[in-house]
């Protein structure tokens, strides 16, 4: 198996000549479009601001000339004061690594119209749709400019500053009662429909049925035009979203011509809970816990990329022994993560439960680790600005620490790895099922931003961790796995990989714990009340058992809020690849390509 | 050979359906495998084999000490024939300010002079917007509001049962003493020693000490990340 794991391009140490490549290319880009390229002027931010004419040849230079062919994030920014929307795109160098090379654009607030960049990204397309969803943008030219996170009917966009949501109390917590009127009463009594929640002047709730929801299926109705052989009739059939296959409540709608699939729509939405709005509304700190139920399998790794970003942008230093710690606890998340997400895809595959079940044996001892440490199994709100929130317990279910991770590392978790290997990687039917279906390029896994296994088993060899090394992760030594073929059983493999190379970092990290016993796993003085010491913006982006996980968090000087919190999501934007995927497979194949996406709808909603 | 792979397979299920067994055997004698809470902490431990499985409710796995569930407040140990004592909670605020979903909700007391009395009249949290995150009981800075054990809240009425009041809240000392032992004395030790050093500095008040600062126990100071600071 080791055999297909090159090694590590280092990215991170990047030809280290005078020449910084985000400048470098800024430099061209100016050159190129004087007229349409600002340098951004606001203290504390980064990048470059493009007039709305010229994004697409920008972007197009980005792409094709200056290297930076890998669109991670679009963000939409309401800037309220300016009656201005703004969109920031983060774009990187999948060869080169290193940091983003920001690109801004600023749009009229009450006229938001700016070009899409599906035609040069595809990947753009969901993130462009959640922009306009959120904030109103209208894209030209985007294929399908439809509501994806609210429902159709939904009036407004949630994430404007002006936007005042149901049950409204302030803008900002901590509210000054919660039960405003001083009598205590549950939330829920406050709900008859058609109290204190938006929709347009004149609509019944309940007669109307949107037109978009018939849109969704236009042009996959009945035909039987084009169709060569036998004449069939295309049939729209709907997967979801109450679907054992689709790993939670998500919807696809799908065309089939016979049994193949000539189109598929996701539908999805259904978990929303508009993330960002909460968290725009909470203060710092309150977020940590709410960054736990995004992607709900990964809590610690959630936590991370959250307080990297906050980090940033206070400027605290974290003591060394809680990055172990920190590294510890991502790195198990991963291979929890890891052994859930192979267990699944067996599952969809057909194999129903054993392997699964097996799995989740190791799986129950970290996550009995993560209960001893921080109190809770899943949703373990461990990690704060600065530090942790608790120190390594004594002992879990009685074994010491030491013991307990030692004796998981070196011989619990090895040996369900090698037995998994052995239970499902040569059995034949996972072969025939999973060998050839859901071929993604290496190309198309670019373009269509996907990232972490679905883009490294596409043969495109990038992970956050060696491209943007965080933490302490360009001491430690690990390989970045990679597989080639791009298929659910590539998929299936960089995952046994992954989890491999997990190991070999969790053991390089066990000394380290033993070095700094005993030693502050904070810096600085815990607040529960954080005022942001400076303005600016901060992207704090970390390797997600799932992908690039993406936090966006601006701030004003002396705020306790952020001032805008966004969550590059990485289920969210690998389904943009699952059409791509699926078209010319088989309804039973569709379910096992997305269980190899891995997706949580936590996130994925958000 | 076509078929190898799977019966390979056959034989991981195999041994996992003998291990099994073998379990059985083992714990014949020693008073069966389920409902047998010696089985239980090894059949949850990392020498597990075999079955994994608990058989909820009839076995309960223990929780450990930094479990969080619905927080409660401590109170004095109670006089006799009381429930509880005295309310440790000075109704600061704190912990209403720190909630990430904004749960608690506090009425101050006051005295009979119309001053604010440091002990809350009532105090509710909405059980059912709790998240469990913890972040009251990590800033609470007069140890008064506790995460709690107790997980099975499953009532019939929710309209009822889910805005817990200061006297389904409140629990004595003793209650935490007993979920958390070292939890418990660990936080103990902080405040005796922020008492000491208080009447030391009063002592000392105009004279410069040159003494070094004294020092929490290591062990102690290191439960108590968050409160050690704040003394
Ligand atoms: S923080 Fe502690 S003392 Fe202050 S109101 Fe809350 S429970 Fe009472
Ligand atoms: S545990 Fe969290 S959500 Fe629950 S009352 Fe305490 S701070 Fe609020």
């Amino acid at each position: 198996m080791s055999d297909m794991i090159l090694e590590a391009p280092h990215a991170g140490a990047m030809p280290d000549s005078a020449e910084d490549p985000i400048a470098a290319a800024t430099a061209v880009l100016k050159q190129r479009f004087p007229d349409h390229i600002q340098d951004e002027t606001r203290d504390g931010y980064e990048g470059i601001v493009v007039h709305p004419d010229k994004v697409v040849q920008v972007s197009q230079a980005l792409r094709d000339e200056l290297g930076f062919n890998y669109l991670s994030s679009i963000t939409g920014v309401d800037l309220i004061e300016e009656n201005k929307l703004e969109l920031v795109y983060h774009t990187y160098s999948i060869n080169q690594g290193g940091p983003a090379l920001v690109m801004k654009v600023q749009v009229d607030r009450d006229n938001p119209v700016l070009p899409s960049l599906v035609p040069v990204w595809p990947g753009a397309e969901y993130q462009e749709r959640e922009a306009y969803d959120l904030f109103g943008f209208q894209f030209e030219g985007h294929p399908d400019l439809r509501r994806i996170l609210t429902w159709d009917g939904f009036h407004g966009h949630p994430m404007r500053k002006d936007w005042k949501e149901p049950f409204f109390e302030e803008d900002n917590k901590p509210f000054g009662s919660r039960w405003p009127g001083g009598e205590v009463s549950r939330a829920e009594e406050k709900n008859p429909f058609g109290k204190n929640v938006q929709y347009p002047a004149g609509w019944v709730p309940t007669l109307e049925e949107p037109e978009a929801e018939t849109d969704s299926y236009a042009g996959i109705t009945y035909t039987r035009e084009q169709s060569t052989g036998l004449k069939t009739d295309k049939v729209t059939i709907n997967m979801g979203p109450q679907h054992p296959s689709t790993h939670g409540v998500f919807r696809m709608a799908l065309t089939l011509d016979g049994e193949t699939i000539v189109g598929l729509k996701p539908v999805m939405g259904y978990l929303h809970r508009n993330h960002e709005k909460i968290g725009e509304r909470n203060t710092f700190i309150q977020n940590i816990p709410y960054t736990d139920r995004l992607d709900y399998i990964s809590s610690m790794s959630n936590n991370h990329g959250y307080v990297l970003a906050v980090e940033k942008l206070m400027g605290v230093d974290v003591p060394e022994r809680a990055e172990w710690i920190r590294i510890l606890m991502v790195e198990l998340t991963r291979i929890v993560n890891h052994l859930w997400a192979v267990g699944f895809l067996l599952n969809d595959l057909g194999a129903l439960q054993t392997p699964m079940l097996y799995f989740y044996i190791e799986r129950e001892l970290i996550l009995d680790l993560f209960e001893s440490t921080s109190g809770s199994r899943m949703m373990c709100n461990y990690m704060r600005f600065g530090g942790l929130a608790y120190d390594l317990p004594e002992d879990v279910r009685g074994t010491p620490i030491m013991k307990f991770l030692h004796d998981l590392i070196y011989d619990r978790l090895p040996r369900a790895l090698e037995q998994g290997d052995v239970l499902m990687t040569g059995n034949e039917i996972v072969r025939a099922r999973g060998i050839g279906v859901g071929y993604l390029s290496a190309e198309d896994a670019i373009a269509y931003s996907t990232a972490g296994p679905v883009l490294r088993a596409s043969g495109v060899q990038y992970d956050v961790r060696r491209a943007q090394p965080y933490s302490y992760y360009e001491h430690l030594d690990f390989d970045v796995a990679v597989r080639y073929n791009g298929d659910i059983y590539d998929r299936y493999l960089i995952r046994l990989d992954e989890m491999q190379q997990s190991l070999r970092i969790l053991q390089q990290v066990l000394p380290h714990l033993q070095e700094t016993e005993g030693s502050s796993i904070i810096s600085g003085k815990p607040q529960y009340a954080i005022r942001m010491p400076r303005a600016g913006e901060s992207y704090g982006r970390v390797e997600n058992p799932k992908g690039e996980l993406g936090y966006y968090v601006t701030a004003k000087r002396r705020d306790a809020n952020p001032a805008r919190y966004h969550v590059r999501s990485p289920s969210f934007i690998n389904l943009t690849a699952l059409e791509k995927m699926s078209l010319g497979h088989k309804v039973a194949d569709v379910v096992a390509i997305l269980g190899s996406i891995d997706i949580v709808l936590g996130e994925v909603d958000r | 050979m076509y078929g190898l792979g799977i019966l390979k397979g056959m034989a991981v299920t195999f041994k996992h359906f003998v291990a099994t067994y073998m379990d059985d055997i083992f714990w014949a004698s020693r008073g069966g495998r389920y409902y047998n809470d010696e089985a239980l902490a090894v059949r949850q431990s990392l020498e597990g084999r075999g079955v994994i499985t608990v058989f909820y409710p009839e076995e309960k796995l223990p929780v450990p000490e930094r479990f969080r569930f619905v927080p409660f407040l401590v109170t004095d140990e109670p006089a006799p024939g009381q429930k509880w004592g005295h309310e440790w909670c000075t109704s600061c605020g704190i912990c209403a300010k720190a909630c990430p979903p904004q749960c608690i909700w506090i009425k101050r007391g006051t005295q009979p002079n119309g001053r604010p009395k440091p002990e809350p009249e009532e105090f509710y949290i909405d059980i059912d917007i709790c998240m469990n995150c913890g972040l009251c009981a990590e800033f609470c800075p007069f140890d008064a509001i506790k995460m709690d054990h107790d997980y099975e809240l499953a009532s019939y009425d929710r309209t009822t049962a889910h805005i817990h009041d200061k006297e389904r809240l409140s629990k004595p000392i003793s209650y935490w003493r007993e979920i958390a032992p070292r939890k418990a004395e660990a936080e103990a030790a902080a405040r005796d020693f922020a008492q000491e050093s208080k009447q030391k500095k009063k002592g000392k008040r105009g004279e410069g000490s040159d003494e070094p600062e004294a020092r929490l126990e290591e062990m102690k100071a290191r439960q108590l990340i968050y409160k050690g600071e704040l003394y």
